[in-house]
Parts: structure tokens; C-alpha cells; sequence
């Protein structure tokens, strides 16, 4: 494999998935009760692209990622104190709303600018990866509106595999309706790719690859722009938790016939 | 005064897809509350006269088309070009399309070409006194969110399975020819095909009237001591093939193939449905063996019905979140259900 990639992983921090959840209104706008507080993750998506461009970037020598992440500057280091364990990369950090509430676009504009300083990016190189959807905000439209920003007009989402091929082409396989892939061959560089879950399992932590990573961690975190994200002009009428609670009906003392003959029933009915 | 324009590709054999139905269904409704609005529908593809005939009565004061071979493949750029020719050619301040794959993949950048704002992942759009509303969900189906916008376009992408289609009313129609300029970076990428598994070993069945969740209950020990994997394989695959239900599967489920664990073998991430898998819409859902807290459970948040087996009569899986929970031993209880099936 001759070509080397210029990978740029997008990846937002959200809360952990196990936390509880309260929607409150703030003078800015929506947002979560005791956002700061609440423990934070790389996007769990944008994670599977990490480790992704990691594995292509080894098999393809003189490659190099990014991970250019847009949040709080306190929440981004703790993250980054885990993330930089996992596979090498250097930081484009961004401090500034990382919320569901916040707006794609203004996200996308932001993460353009900064792409577009990074020092010796080769942007016919580049790979532009994420995951396809954020677990903040869910909308699957920052990397596509990125990837307009920066003028890449091959884009690719719900992604599980990027083969490179003899030629310098990618072949991409897409996640499609119906638990099926579009495949697709990309000519190659530049394109974008939203990730959906891959193949990799998350790789253990490295304290080596650690130590290398915080190095330039630091000094990207101090050097993190301002970014002033908004809600893009939205009117949020309603922000709530849903309501309904079902009436379980709990049974523990029928026979496993019973069940199902229940179930078999229930299953018949239209 | 609102232009709603309904758009999307059509399918190689120029139908409109289902969702696209559904999608032309809220668009003419939300055109019959807003006063003084217009319907117009705009398709893409190989060949748009089916699809269009197909909605020739539906009410829409034109129905514009982009054709071409190149239009055919569902491929960005192209697919873009063509979203963005209709949605100018129409004049559209309001976009509702389909949420399939091959339109979210697009519309949010045809929102930026467009200089307007897309909304994805919306489950009803409604006209009121103060204007449209959208429903959308927020941090992966956890808050619901009402949005509404000044700026236009407004693109809304509704996900399929959230209302019924509009009533297909067939007939001749006219179609207005629009122009997609497709220079040759616009080919770049060749779309070669699809990969599937085979029919007979497809578990996911997005039409299915019942989605079965397997947790990972079913590969731990059970009573006698050991996992009981081959048997669970086979009952699950056995009332798959009984009942034609779609299989879903809880994350650590799925995640146990990536960590070397035994595992179910026909399961895979495509299957995982929760905050980070699939979101599927099914009249009727059965959850076993499936545990966790509300993180876990919001894959089945758009499951009408939803009854689960449990050996745990407080699992947070089914408390407050089921209609039924059956404290019982899946094995045994699925089983006599395949028994009587």
C-alpha cells in the first residue's frame, strides 16, 4: 500500500451513556442539569472512528491522525486523560459547547476552521472521519456540512469498513436499510466517513502511547480556541424526558406453558 | 406562505420508497394547515415517471423531475446535485424527505448548499397558530425536543415508521424537467452493489410486525451450571424462522464477539439496537433475557407493544417500560412458544 493519509477524526465528548439525564432551561438555551459535573466519553461512534483511522494509519506508513474535538476545555482533558491511552494521534482542540442543543452547522463551521489552520495537513490527503451520528445532539449532519466547508464532495456514512485497494482506491462498505452494506470504491483522498460501528473492538490502554499522546495534549488543550456554538437560529417549544411509564404487569406464578401460550397468542393477534 | 417541496431519489425500479409515502404524507398535510401554501414534489433518479404516476392525484402543484443514469446510484455527490437543482427549481422554503439512508446521507450538506437548516431524525412535523414544529429526539432518543425555525429552506428528514403513507392516488403526471450539471469529480465514487447475508440467514427484517431483543442472558450460565449456547442459537433462529420477527441485540451482546467471547453467531453490530445501535419501529416487541436502565432501553422506545422474559421481576429493562414481563426461564418458556408456533 503506497499512499499515506492525512486522517482527521472529528469526535465531540458527550455525557456517559449510563448517566441520568434532566433537561433544564439555561439563559443560553436547553441544556443538561449539572452538565459540567456530569462525567463525560468520546462520542461513542466517533470513538469507533478513532480506533479505525488508527489501524489504517499503521497499515499505511507515513499516514498520521487528528482527532479534532470540540467541548469544554476542563471536560476535553479529562477525556483526553483516558482517550490518549488508546491509539496515537495529535489533538485539534476546540473549547467551546459540545451539548445536544447546540447547532450542526455552526459545530461544522467551527471544526473547518480549525482543520483548515492545522499546520502540514495535507488536504488532498485527507481522510475526514467521525462517527455518523453524536449520542449528543444525534442529527448525522456535522461531518456532511464539514466535508461542504472543505470541499469534499465523496461522503460516506453509516460506514463499518474502509479497504484500500492496490490502485489508491477505498472500497467503502455503508450500513443501508435492511441490515444490508452499499458498496461502494471511492477513487481515493479526499473524502469524508462517518463511522458507524467498524470492526475494532476498543484497543486496551497503552501507557506509552499515553505518555506520547499528553505531551502534545497539553500544549493543544492551552492552545484551544473559543468557539462560540449556538443553537443556529432553532426555537426549542418543548424540551422534556418522556413521560409514559407502562403499567408493567408483572407474572411469576404461571407455569412456562401458560407463558407460552400467552405469548404464542399475543404474537397471532393483529 | 410556505413552499413544501417533498423530496427524494426513487428506487432503481422507479418506485417511491415506502418512507417516501410517508414523507409525501406529511408534507401534504402540513401544506393543508398552513394556508396559502403549496405542495410540490420533486424526484431523482434513472427514471421518475413510475414514482411519479404513482402520486399523480396527491394534490402537489408540480411535480419536477431530475433524470439520468448517473442519478441512479445512491452516491453523494451526485445524489446532492440533484437535491439541490430540485429544491431551487421549486423554490421550496419547507423540505420534508424521507429519512432513509440515502437521504440523510445528503440533505444536511444540500442544507448548507441550500443556505438553510436541516433537522434530522424528526418524528412529526405539525402547523400550528405559532408556525411549524418539529419533533426530534435529543441525545439518542432520551429527551424529546419541539424545534421550530424562521431560517428557510428548512430541510426536515422524517424517520420511516413514524405515520402512516399517504394514500397512493395513480394517475399521468407532468413533469417538469430539471437540469443537474454532473461534472466528472462528481463520479468519483462507483456505487458496485449491495452486501447482504443471505435470505434464509437475514435476521434484520425492518418490515417485520415483531422485533425479538436476545440480552446477554442467553449466553450465561444458566441452571444447570453451564451456557447453553448451540440450544440458544437454535431457538432463537427457530422462532425467527416461525414468526419472521426482526432480531435486535443489546450492545454487550454484541460487543462480546469484539472481546473473543462466546457469542451468539449470527449476531452482529448491525443487529445492536439502544443509544448506540438502532432506533427500530415494530407494532409488537419481545425482549429476553435483556438488562439495564434507561441507557439501554431506548431501542425499543419506538416499540408500540412490548412484553420481555426475565428471571428478574424488578429488571429495569421491563419495569415501567414493558407491558408484560414474564418472570420465567427463556429457554424453557421459548421453547413451548416455538412448540406452538
Amino acid at each position: 500500500m503506497a499512499t499515506s493519509y492525512a486522517i482527521v477524526v472529528c469526535g465531540g465528548i458527550v455525557p456517559d451513556p449510563l448517566q441520568t439525564l434532566e433537561p433544564v432551561m439555561t439563559p443560553g438555551g436547553p441544556g443538561l442539569k449539572n452538565e459540567m459535573m456530569l462525567p463525560a466519553v468520546l462520542d461513542p461512534w466517533a470513538a469507533c472512528a478513532l480506533y479505525e483511522a488508527a489501524a489504517l494509519a499503521k497499515k499505511a506508513p507515513g499516514s498520521k491522525v487528528w482527532l479534532a474535538s470540540l467541548g469544554p476545555k476542563a471536560k476535553l482533558q479529562q477525556v483526553m486523560m483516558t482517550v490518549a491511552q488508546k491509539v496515537p494521534f495529535e489533538l485539534v482542540a476546540l473549547d467551546g459547547s459540545s451539548g445536544g442543543f447546540t447547532d450542526a452547522a455552526e459545530t461544522a463551521a467551527a471544526l473547518a476552521e480549525a482543520i483548515q489552520a492545522v499546520p502540514g495537513l495535507d488536504r488532498n490527503r485527507m481522510l475526514l472521519f467521525g462517527g455518523w451520528e453524536s449520542a449528543s445532539r444525534g442529527a448525522g449532519a456535522t461531518l456532511q456540512i464539514l466535508g461542504e466547508l472543505l470541499g469534499i464532495r465523496d461522503q460516506f456514512q453509516g460506514v463499518d469498513a474502509v479497504e484500500p485497494q492496490a490502485d489508491g482506491s477505498l472500497r467503502v462498505l455503508e450500513r443501508v436499510e435492511g441490515g444490508r452494506h452499499q458498496v461502494s470504491v471511492c477513487q481515493g483522498p479526499p473524502a469524508v466517513f462517518g463511522w458507524a460501528t467498524g470492526s475494532l473492538a476498543e484497543p486496551p490502554n497503552n501507557p506509552q502511547v499515553g505518555m506520547a499522546n499528553m505531551r502534545a495534549v497539553m500544549p493543544a488543550l492551552q492552545r484551544a480556541k473559543p468557539a462560540k456554538i449556538g443553537s443556529g437560529g432553532a426555537v426549542f417549544r418543548k424540551v422534556a424526558l418522556p413521560q409514559q411509564q407502562r403499567q408493567t404487569r408483572i407474572v411469576k406464578d404461571q407455569t412456562a406453558d401458560q407463558i407460552a401460550k400467552e405469548i404464542a397468542e399475543w404474537i397471532r393477534q393483529d | 406562505m410556505e413552499t413544501i417541496l417533498m423530496l427524494t431519489a426513487v428506487e432503481a425500479d422507479g418506485a417511491l420508497p415506502k418512507a417516501a409515502q410517508e414523507a409525501l404524507g406529511a408534507a401534504r398535510d402540513l401544506a393543508g394547515s398552513l394556508a396559502g401554501s403549496t405542495l410540490a414534489v420533486g424526484l431523482w433518479g434513472a427514471d421518475v415517471k413510475p414514482a411519479a404516476d404513482a402520486i399523480a392525484g396527491c394534490g402537489a402543484a408540480k411535480v419536477y423531475g431530475a433524470v439520468s443514469p448517473d442519478l441512479a446510484p445512491a452516491r453523494y455527490a451526485t445524489d446532492a446535485a440533484a437535491a439541490e437543482a430540485l429544491a431551487k427549481a421549486a423554490g421550496a422554503t419547507i423540505v420534508v424527505a424521507p429519512g432513509t439512508s440515502r437521504m440523510a446521507r445528503v440533505m444536511p450538506g444540500v442544507s448548507h448548499r441550500l443556505g438553510g437548516k436541516a433537522d434530522t431524525h424528526v418524528t412529526a412535523i405539525e402547523a400550528g397558530p405559532d408556525g411549524v414544529a418539529a419533533t426530534r429526539w435529543a441525545y439518542r432518543q432520551r429527551i424529546e425536543t419541539v424545534v421550530s425555525r424562521t431560517a428557510r429552506p428548512w430541510i426536515l428528514l422524517l424517520d420511516p415508521g413514524c405515520r402512516a403513507p399517504a394514500a397512493a392516488v395513480p394517475g399521468s403526471a407532468t413533469v417538469e424537467a430539471v437540469a443537474v450539471a454532473l461534472p466528472p469529480e462528481a463520479k468519483r465514487t462507483v456505487v458496485t452493489g449491495v452486501q447482504a447475508p443471505p435470505a434464509e440467514k437475514q435476521t434484520i427484517r425492518p418490515d417485520a410486525k415483531l422485533l425479538f431483543v436476545a440480552g446477554a442472558g442467553w449466553t450465561k450460565k444458566q441452571a444447570g451450571g453451564a451456557p447453553r449456547l448451540p440450544e440458544a442459537e437454535r431457538l432463537i433462529l427457530d422462532f425467527l424462522a416461525k414468526t419472521g420477527a426482526s432480531l435486535g441485540s443489546s450492545k454487550s451482546l454484541t460487543d462480546q464477539a469484539g472481546e473473543g467471547q462466546a457469542v451468539l453467531g449470527f449476531l452482529s453490530h448491525l443487529n445492536q439496537i439502544g443509544q448506540t445501535g438502532a432506533t427500530p419501529r415494530h407494532p409488537k416487541g419481545l425482549a429476553t433475557c435483556c438488562h439495564g436502565e434507561e441507557p439501554h432501553t431506548v431501542g425499543w422506545r419506538f416499540i408500540t407493544q412490548r412484553r420481555a422474559i426475565n428471571l428478574d421481576p424488578n429488571c429495569g429493562w421491563a419495569r415501567g417500560k414493558a407491558d408484560v414481563l414474564y418472570v420465567a426461564d427463556v429457554f424453557e418458556v421459548m421453547a413451548k412458544v416455538n412448540a406452538l408456533l
